[in-house]
């Protein structure tokens, strides 16, 4: 019998998962906060800052798609027609976004058009994957191995909610990439709006946090029983005290604080959902065994993956190497 | 009209893949083009290469970008639109597809980098060596992808569990039947089709005297390489025929037309197809001549498709056309090559041409529209199936769907791609219209940023970096 690999690859998917979540969340989170930039010097320069790196981090949306496709194809084949519409908005708000970047600055005729495809393409890819996260959390209804509800279901309350809430989240991380990657004024409105987001970041896990257990008696039942509470109750304690070393930070931390203040709460959040759902990856319905791809599958694709990824990882560590540092006016897209 | 969910996901995804397929059909022959160009740069020192090279490496970095963002799309299609075929095949076939994205992105997007912007940042061979590995990526990415599209046509390999697909033998599974055929078919269209572009440019910048050594050495090499790739075609496509003929004969009889089994089977040149009644309208036949192209002797016998269930044929027109449309460019590519190089051997005689320079841009775009033509032969041609023989497209499609559920996201990806497309390929237009730079432009790129798509464009005329 071969080796039980679905630990393996569940590592491996949730780290990729996270991996996106805060790479591609920091420069969806740019574009959200480059319609508030006060000028178009600035907005340039909030442009630029992620101009070498933002298709390498989409890339990781690709990893994670295919990832749950081939570990775990059941919660694939149930998940991605549930949130067909999200899916969609989301795919097609990313390819404006990204032929943005491109176009933007070689007709200058259409660069109100191509600004406008930044920014919005960044709100509403942000804004599709919250709600996806929602809709996750919350479950799904099926017949078999199969998604028996509408191509609307996601519409809730609570799916729109994680939607602006991931709005918020990704424009933290974005101002932290900001206040990183620039200084002066610029840097100064970054630490300001990040304060903003941070508020909303904090109301928005606040009332998920709320939420989740009256809606989900499995999810109160995993906090709130008996010695779980006892394990669990760091949990919180640990959010509320990075939520007040990051509104220091952004009021006057080191450059690279807030950012790295913006992962922890996205971390902790991450392992808060996790320990609500686990070991569920088709919610309330599959654990991640039964969604599980042949031993047989995971294994032929684990060995590639073991050798690629360390390769592409180091490469990805190389280019933002290459790129740290100030953004500058005088380099980049012009 | 009520609206069809399967109708529309299939026209769905044959929308956002025709898109897409266009891109790696030049991104392919390219990089390849590309890092011979960059050896030729490394071994003769000579600075006619450098230029040629960084002059279609900008034109690449466009395309791969374009590739890319329309490639982000595709794996989703299986969840969004064809979730029980997922379900049934993605044991089989996700290793594959999520190998073609991990190599993809591991050679081709990082080894780009050092291509566009590490002139100056590392050692010649070290640039050479990008070339070739960025070529090696995308050849890789054709290997998977298409082994996964084999897979599909002619299944080896597996066990059925519970009603889904399971790997049994690897080996089987990615050297499927129809695997080595349609690979070297494929990648031998993609270089194809690239030559072809590469000659059109050429005869455009000779005709508008812009880079003009540049230009002969394009139209050069693209005709030298044609004379060889374009007959190889024919040959490969003769083969690739005869795969078809043993592991999926219904395919192959929609191709020929061919409805009634007749002995020895005449060709069919021409004629309307009519599935409802199973019959050829106005066939111009050839008597006998099916026998010997199709199975290589003078009474092999081509069954007809009344042999199989009304429910198990595919619909006639397209492949049939589509078939004919694509042997009717490969004439006309082998045609334009021998000429190319009657006036070629001619003491250059082809650089005065002006009417045969004109002929080659218009037959510029003539390589894409037969690697779509030959898709649509290939996919239409093996229906009704997604697995071929046991999983039917009708069983393939995400229950939950709605007819307006697809109309709504088929109209989206229409007029998102009406935008993006055009946008992207105006915009090598404009790469093209500038022609070769001289080096001191050339060297600009590396002022630019070290990464991937467009980014050479990024960089002002003015820099003095």
């Amino acid at each position: 019998m071969l080796l039980d690999l679905v630990p393996i690859w569940t590592v491996l998917l949730g780290l990729a998962v996270f991996y996106y979540v805060v790479f591609d969340g920091f420069d969806l989170g740019v574009g959200i906060l480059y319609g508030f930039a006060p000028d178009a010097v600035s907005r340039s320069l909030v442009m630029n800052s992620v101009g070498p790196i933002w298709d390498g981090n989409e890339t990781w949306l690709v990893f994670g798609g295919l990832g749950l496709l081939a570990a775990f194809p059941m919660a694939f084949a149930i998940i991605i027609p549930a949130v067909y519409f999200p899916i969609l908005i989301m795919l097609l708000a990313l390819v404006f976004r990204g032929v943005a970047f491109e176009f933007r600055f070689k007709r200058p005729a259409l660069r109100r058009f191509w600004d406008g495809a930044f920014c919005g393409g960044s709100v509403i890819a942000t804004f599709a994957q919250g709600v996806v996260l929602g809709t996750f959390i919350q479950g799904f209804k099926i017949n078999g191995r199969e998604f028996a509800g509408t191509s609307f279901d996601w519409v809730t309350p609570f799916a729109l909610l994680t939607g602006v809430a991931l709005m918020f989240g990704y424009a933290l991380l974005g101002a932290g990439w900001l206040i990183l990657k620039t200084e002066g004024d610029l840097q100064r409105w970054a630490r300001r709006i990040g304060r903003i987001c941070l508020i909303g970041v904090l109301i928005a896990i606040l009332s998920v946090s709320l939420w989740t257990p009256l809606a989900f008696p499995s999810i109160a039942d995993r906090w709130f029983s008996w010695p779980n509470i006892a394990f669990l109750s760091p949990v919180p304690i640990i959010t509320l005290l990075i939520a007040v070393l990051e509104w220091r930070a952004l009021a006057d931390g080191p450059d690279v604080a807030p950012f790295l203040g913006a992962v922890g709460l996205f971390l902790i959040s991450f392992i808060g959902i996790a320990i609500s759902l686990w070991p569920m990856i088709v919610p309330y319905h599959y654990t991640l065994w039964q969604a599980a791809s042949s031993a047989s599958t995971q294994a032929f694709l684990l060995i590639g993956t073991l050798f690629l990824l360390p390769i592409i990882l180091m490469y990805t560590a190389w280019s933002y190497w290459v790129f740290r540092g100030k953004v500058r006016g005088d380099i980049g897209y012009h | 009209m009520t609206l069809d969910p399967i109708l529309l996901s299939r026209l769905q995804w044959a929308w956002v893949i025709a898109w897409h397929i266009l891109l790696p059909a030049f991104t392919v022959g390219l990089a390849s083009y590309i890092a011979v160009l960059e050896g030729f740069y490394f071994f003769t020192g000579r600075d006619v290469w450098f230029r040629i090279s960084g002059f279609w490496t900008r034109i690449f970095a466009v395309s791969f970008g374009m590739g890319v963002v329309s490639g982000i799309i595709m794996p989703f299609q299986f969840g969004t639109n064809w979730s029980r075929f997922t379900d049934a095949t993605a044991d089989v076939l996700s290793p594959m597809m999520a190998y073609e994205g991990l190599m993809a992105f591991f050679l081709e997007a990082s080894f780009l980098g050092v291509l566009l912007f590490g002139r100056r940042l590392v050692p010649r061979w070290a640039h050479f060596l990008a070339a070739v590995m960025v070529a090696f990526g995308t050849l890789l990415s054709s290997f998977w992808i298409l082994a996964t599209n084999s897979w599909m046509q002619t299944p080896t390999g597996y066990k059925v569990v519970d009603g889904r697909f399971v790997p049994a033998d690897w080996l089987a599974i990615v050297f499927n039947p129809s695997f080595p055929y349609r690979l070297a078919h494929n990648v031998n269209a993609f270089y194809i089709t690239t030559a072809f572009v590469v000659l059109g440019v050429g005869a455009y910048l000779v005709r508008r005297e812009k880079g003009v050594g540049e230009a002969r050495l394009m139209i050069r090499m693209a005709l030298d390489l044609l004379i060889i790739l374009v007959p190889l075609q024919i040959f490969l496509g003769d083969l690739h025929g005869l795969n078809t003929l043993e592991y999926q004969p219904a395919k192959l009889a929609a191709i020929e037309g061919r409805y009634d089994t007749v002995k020895p089977t005449p060709l069919t040149i021409f004629g309307i197809p009519d599935d409802k009644n199973a019959t050829m309208r106005y066939a111009l036949e050839i008597p006998d001549l099916g026998s010997l192209i199709l199975t290589h002797s003078w009474d092999g016998v081509i069954k007809g498709l009344k042999e199989w269930p009304a429910d198990e044929r595919p619909p006639v027109a397209f492949p049939f056309y589509g078939f004919r449309l694509m042997v009717a460019i490969g004439l006309i590519m082998l045609a334009v090559v021998i000429v190319g190089q009657v006036l070629l051997r001619s003491g250059g005689r082809i650089y005065r041409s002006d009417w045969f320079l004109r002929l080659c841009q218009w037959v510029m775009p003539l390589g894409f529209i037969a690697v779509i033509a030959g898709w649509v032969t290939t996919e239409v041609g093996r229906q009704p199936w997604t697995v071929y023989g046991l999983m039917r497209t009708s069983d393939s499609v995400s229950p939950s769907l709605t007819g307006s559920d697809v109309a709504i996201s088929f109209a989206l990806y229409v007029v998102v791609y009406l935008i993006m497309f055009p946008t992207g390929i105006a915009f090598m237009a404009g790469l093209v219209r500038r022609g070769p730079q001289d080096g001191a432009e050339a060297g600009a790129i590396e002022s630019g940023l070290p990464d991937r798509p467009f980014r050479q464009a990024a960089v002002r005329p003015d820099t003095d970096l």
